[in-house]
């Protein structure tokens, strides 16, 4: 490399604001992620796997958190998907993760929201997953599903 | 199957882009909870449900549907309309209640 020039990432990077409860605009990011891949030429199985982690991370923060944003880095090789919201944070991720358990309250769960499969839906489409939160700050879960 | 030849036999109303009614249905999903016809649902399908609120249609785009089939005469939200026609996804409406718009459906693409 050129002393003083910068390595060129061949990433493309994307952020998407999520609003909490803005149920017209929600999944309006998944749908910009959706056609991005599309654009690029990835498989449509992949494409799936990818809008299915989008739009499951971006509900959470629509339902169950106040704001938040979905980054994406997408190369040939990998998509990356991370959900950052700033609270209220998950108490205990274990329980969490549970197909079937659901916080969501009754006005959400009439929506049909709060089956408690959002989380179980993103592990079983995505080759790595990490789910991080503290109570109280926030929640940070990253998803990556390589192409192939 | 073409989503036209279906009108009938589900005696469904089309709410919104009509001149979308040649695409391809090759099966159904019928689910009031968003995250199992996320998991669940196949390309191509209509999904028949109860939900009638804009997000069904973030739903049915994200998976490539072809239609929503809104059952037992409930009426999606006019902002489900604006959504559905901004997103290109037919919304049609029928009387018939869940089972018995899916066991029709099921015939036809059956027989
Ligand atoms: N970003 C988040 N912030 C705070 N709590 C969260 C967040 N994401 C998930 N949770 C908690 O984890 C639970 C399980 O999440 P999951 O997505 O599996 O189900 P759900 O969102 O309740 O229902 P579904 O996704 O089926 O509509 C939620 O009910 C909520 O208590
Ligand atoms: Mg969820």
């Amino acid at each position: 490399m050129e002393k003083g020039k910068k390595p060129v990432s061949k990433d493309i990077k994307h952020e998407y604001p999520i609003r909490g409860m803005d149920f017209v605009a929600a999944g309006e990011a998944s749908s910009n992620i959706k056609h991005t891949l599309q654009l690029i030429g990835f498989a449509p199985a992949i494409i799936r796997r990818a809008a299915i982690a989008a739009y499951e991370s971006e509900m959470n923060i629509v339902i169950h958190a106040t704001e938040g944003t979905l980054k994406t880095t997408i190369s040939p090789e990998r998509i990356e998907i991370i959900a950052a919201d700033t609270g209220p944070g998950i108490p205990d991720i274990e329980l969490a993760m549970r197909e079937g358990y659901s916080t969501a309250p009754d006005h959400i769960r009439e929506m049909g929201f709060g089956a408690g499969m959002g989380l179980p839906n993103i592990k079983n489409v995505s080759d790595e997953f990490t789910l991080d939160s503290t109570f109280g700050k926030g929640t940070t879960l990253k998803v990556v599903i390589y192409n192939q | 199957m073409k989503l036209s030849e279906t009108i009938g036999e589900l005696e469904a109303e089309v709410k919104c882009c009509e001149s979308s009614l040649d695409r391809d249905v090759s099966w159904c999903y019928c689910s009031d909870l968003l995250s199992d016809v996320m998991a669940n649902a196949k390309k191509d399908s209509i999904w028949i449900t109860l939900q009638t609120h804009p997000n069904i249609v973030a739903v049915a785009s994200l998976l490539g549907l072809s239609a929503i089939l809104v059952s037992r005469g409930a009426e999606p939200d006019p902002e489900t309309i604006a959504k559905a026609v901004q997103e290109n996804i037919p919304v049609l409406t029928t009387k018939l209640p869940t089972f018995e718009a899916a066991g029709r459906l099921y015939n036809l693409l059956n027989g």
